[in-house]
């Protein structure tokens, strides 16, 4: 995770949000991944959202794996706590600092290597815990950092920068977290920040975890002829599905423009995200169609984009466990300690 | 063989499966509550139905809670072991086995006593149906027992009453089943046999409580709000334990939402992830598990040292390598523990020896975990675990505050406190740290790449390792933090030294071998790194017999490595077969051996 640190200089005329910060303060160190990775777009998308939201920086958790991607948490939210855990096991370490503090934002940046593979298993866990926590997958196809291997989102038939053909099928991370019963799955492209940043914001809106597959291609080892992760191919290749739009609570809802293609779905702070579909029979609170919608268009070679799937009545962690509205961490002893008297009486049992 | 009022052994042999469980705890609590102190030790199978299981009670008025391997009666009530059961009886002892049908003679011994009570004909006379029938032939042996024995009838009868207020069916057919076997064994052999009880008054300030009980409810008193684990035997009743405290304590009496979090993780990766992940935004978190668990945690660990976030891990130890046997106990992970994760790491380790110290030392490590932002492992053991212990009472100091350790509040930053999360303040390696959430000079990257005392990123090897030598102080800093050893001074050359649940064993060695005429001195260790008493005590014997429970003697080699004592000093004594050790094994030990002042 090298970075360097970017010189704190704010020009007067700065656009400010509503809690008076402008964008830069919401930046992180300058990245240090190649020039043109896809990876860099996200981060601008993630600064712009959170800016736009008006969030207080600190208030915000940003938590990420091994691996290019998960070096970003230090390119955005220099006041905001970061963990850089272990490959693949960052979703456990989310799923325990949301049950500490349910009151923290959480942002979780991952790869598809770390998602997919090496962390596959602790990606569909945290997806059916429910975890409270904007999960972006950063999916280039590819291993970067160890130069080039192919990852498990590398589909069949792409080829290498080597020229080496895979002969394995891919993980679809939409259509495996909708298979898991993930209560929020998007894709998008890290070259199309208009479709991104409504993503996000929505994203962090809802109550549980919300998947976003980010196509992000690898400048470096996977944007040649025969990837299907390139910048060229994903621009040619992708559909919206969905075009999101997301409403912050404190803007009047403007009425949708045609009521046959829009819908508007509730978050759970009273903030809107309406949904332009596309293709006018495609509902994005329907599982089973999604699912069926999104398997279709990736069996033509097409990508599907688009905030995919909502749940309406996603039921995060800390509710399913019947958790108190207050944060765990800072409980007073004093409730959390029966004392010396209950002991003695409980010891009644032990005799 | 008279003479042996309150002081003898037996063991019950049935079949897994069956519900001898609750005839089993029926006696002991019968025995218990007469004042007697007895100790019980489930020897079980991996397994839910069929394969053999034994019980041992011991019962011993002079107090001593280690196992026995001699047995003076033997209730053998699953056939397919009665091979092994009958030869385990000691000569002149007694054998009690279901006559209901006739005895292969083969398996007559002409040193033993045999009394047949034919069980299941008389419940198969009694009760309907066939799982009654089997539960109550467990609940009629104990009945045979108790005319056998001279167990308390009216203590049986209040203990019955207390189980099953609630459901008279099953409080009649208890006593019914009880009833069959007393009256049974009285018409028809002479009772009661020269082993046998009478009311003491040496348990009235004590408990019988399995550690795991004990241990769950520690972290309840210690506040831990959130626990992680990944079932597994023998540590699995720990979480369970922790659960129902939860749910009698811990309930917010207004809207009745919970104050705590369990979650159960799809793995121990996962689990300890979800405690460092815990742990770092504040909250006090912890793991049950066993060996097989802290292998997979190993590179977690690492992390959780080298980025400094405490955690706490109950490691119920049972036999390995591999898979091992799971229903068996061992202290085979002392050296994994205490170098868990690739790289240079140590890690602060306790090691209580009962229920008891399983109960007082979770608020210690959740303090030394907070203190020294680190992993703190609590090792103990199945035998510790899962058997019923006789312990003092457990208390509480109401003055007990938890140990947070350095953590910069909200409120310092606003006023400019400065922050750098990985810098040496004090001069005691143990830097500050801040929450997430709370104010944004606190923020900062936790990594497990190389960093700095500013926290960040460095590929600087000198960077790198005045971090990693800080950390090497902070954890030797913890010597004099760690519980210091139990020690008791004879006047010896010769120091007996253990860890854990082999106190039991080792306390009675002292004496039996006090009784031979060999003095030793006795210290148990209860904390890792070791403290300057540890040191002492092994320097000033001319020789150390290190006793534990494992193939490699690695209690040795921990203080060799950690201690720097000459190898030669420390001799070993070890035991590994699986089950808990016996003070005659210690005694062997020592006597076979060349003692310096013997």
């Amino acid at each position: 995770m090298s970075y360097i640190a970017k010189p704190k200089v704010h020009h007067p005329s700065l656009k400010k949000n509503a809690i008076g910060l402008t964008r830069r303060d919401y930046e992180g160190a300058i990245t240090t991944l190649c020039a043109g990775c896809g990876h860099d777009s996200i981060t601008a998308a993630i600064i712009h959202a959170f800016w736009e939201l008006d969030i207080q920086p600190h208030k915000v958790a940003k938590l990420s794996g091994i691996g290019c991607s998960s070096k970003t948490p230090a390119y955005f939210l220099r006041q905001a706590h970061g963990f850089n855990s272990v490959h693949g096991r960052m979703p456990s370490v989310a799923a325990g600092a949301a049950a500490a503090n349910r009151e923290l934002i959480m942002i979780g940046v991952s790869g598809d290597g770390d998602s997919l593979s090496i962390g596959l298993g602790q990606l569909c866990h945290a997806i059916r815990r429910n975890v409270n926590l904007l999960y972006v997958l950063e999916n280039n196809g590819v291993y970067g950092l160890t130069k080039g291997q192919f990852s498990a989102s590398a589909d069949i038939g792409s080829s290498s920068k080597k020229g080496e053909i895979n002969q394995m099928q891919a993980i679809d991370s939409v259509l495996l977290a909708l298979s898991l019963g993930a209560t929020f799955v998007a894709r998008s492209f890290s070259g199309d920040k208009e479709q991104l940043v409504p993503l996000i914001q929505a994203g962090l809106k809802h109550n549980g975890f919300a998947f976003i597959d980010v196509i992000s291609p690898c400048v470096t080892f996977n944007d040649h002829e025969g990837s299907t992760k390139s910048y060229a191919y994903t621009r040619e290749h992708m559909i919206e599905m969905v075009d999101s739009g997301f409403v912050i609570p404190r803007e009047e809802i403007l009425a949708a423009s045609d009521p046959g293609v829009t819908q508007t779905v509730r978050m759970h702070d009273g903030s809107m995200i309406k949904l332009h579909k596309v293709e006018a029979d495609y509902d994005p609170t329907d599982r089973q169609k999604a699912y069926q919608y999104v398997s279709e268009i990736r069996a033509a070679g097409e990508v599907p984009t688009g905030l995919l799937y909502i749940s309406t009545e996603s039921v995060d962690m800390a509710e399913q466990n019947d958790a108190i509205a207050e944060p765990l961490y800072n409980q007073a002893f004093e409730r959390l300690c029966p004392g010396a008297d209950e002991l003695e009486k409980l010891q009644k049992r032990f005799r | 063989m008279s003479g042996q009022l309150n002081d003898f052994a037996f063991k019950i042999a049935t079949p897994n499966g069956t519900g001898s469980a609750s005839a089993n705890s029926l006696i002991m609590q019968t025995i218990f509550r007469m004042g007697i102190p007895v100790t019980g030790k489930n020897l079980f199978p991996s397994n839910i139905q069929g394969l053999p299981t034994w019980y041992e009670i011991r019962v011993s008025k002079s107090g001593y809670t280690g196992r026995t391997p001699i047995f003076d009666l033997m209730l053998a009530m699953n056939p397919a072991t009665y091979k092994q059961d009958f030869q385990e009886v000691r000569p002149g002892g007694w054998l009690i086995y279901d006559s209901s049908w006739p005895l292969d003679e083969r398996l007559r011994r002409e040193d033993v006593t045999y009394i047949g009570v034919p069980l299941a004909e008389l419940c198969a006379g009694a009760f309907k149906g066939v799982r009654e029938r089997i539960l109550m032939k467990n609940i009629a042996y104990a009945g045979a027992l108790a005319a056998l024995l001279e167990m308390d009838t009216e203590i049986i009868r209040e203990l019955t009453r207390e189980k099953f207020s609630k459901k008279p069916a099953l409080l009649d057919s208890n006593d019914k089943a009880i009833e069959l076997g007393y009256r049974y064994v009285k018409d028809n052999y002479e009772c009661p046999l020269p082993i046998r009880l009478e009311r003491m008054d040496a348990t009235k300030d004590s408990i019988l409580i399995d550690g795991n009980t004990a241990a769950g409810l520690g972290c309840v008193y210690a506040g831990a709000t959130v626990g992680a684990w990944y079932p597994i035997t023998p540590s699995t009743s720990l979480m369970e334990g922790f659960t129902a405290f939860c749910k009698k304590y811990r309930k917010d009496p207004e809207t009745g939402k919970n104050r705590f979090m369990i979650l159960q993780a799809e793995d121990e990766l996962a689990a300890i992830g979800m405690v460092i992940g815990a742990s770092w935004a504040g909250a006090r978190a912890f793991t049950p598990t066993s060996g097989p668990g802290i292998s997979l945690m190993n590179e977690f660990l690492g992390l959780a040292y080298y980025a400094e976030v405490p955690a706490v891990l109950f490691d119920v130890q049972r036999t390995g390598p591999s898979t091992g046997m799971p229903t068996r106990t061992q202290q085979g992970d002392l050296m994994m523990c205490a170098y868990a994760s690739h790289g240079d790491t140590k890690h602060i380790c306790l090691y209580p020896s009962d229920p008891k110290e399983a109960f007082e030392f979770a608020p210690k490590a959740f303090d030394l975990a907070e203190l020294y932002q680190t992993p703190v492992f609590v090792l103990t053991d199945l035998d510790i675990g899962m058997n019923d212990w006789m312990v003092p009472k457990l208390t509480w100091d109401e003055s007990y505050k938890p140990n947070r350790g350095k953590v910069i509040t909200a409120e310092e930053l606003e006023a400019g406190k400065e922050f750098f999360r990985y810098m040496d303040v004090d001069g005691d390696g143990i830097p500050y740290r801040t929450l997430p959430g709370t104010h944004p000079r606190g923020a900062y990257f936790t990594r497990g790449s190389g960093h700095n005392a500013k926290g960040a990123y460095t590929e600087d090897g000198a960077e790198y390792q005045e971090v990693l030598d800080r950390i090497k102080r902070k954890i030797d800093g913890a010597r004099g933090a760690v519980p210091a050893p139990v020690i008791k001074r004879n006047g010896s050359k010769v120091g007996l030294v253990t860890i854990g649940g082999c106190h039991a064993a080792c306390v009675e060695a002292v004496d039996l071998l006090a009784a031979e005429g060999t003095t030793v001195d006795y210290m148990r260790v209860r904390g890792f790194p070791f403290g300057d008493d540890v040191r002492a005590f092994l320097d000033e014997h001319e020789v150390n017999y290190i006793v534990e429970q494992n193939r490699d003697g690695q209690l040795r080699s921990l203080l060799i490595l950690d201690l720097e004592i000459a190898p030669s000093k420390l001799k070993s004594i070890r035991y590994y077969e699986g089950f808990p050790m016996s003070a005659r094994y210690v005694v062997d030990g020592v006597n076979a051996k060349d003692l310096v002042n013997a």
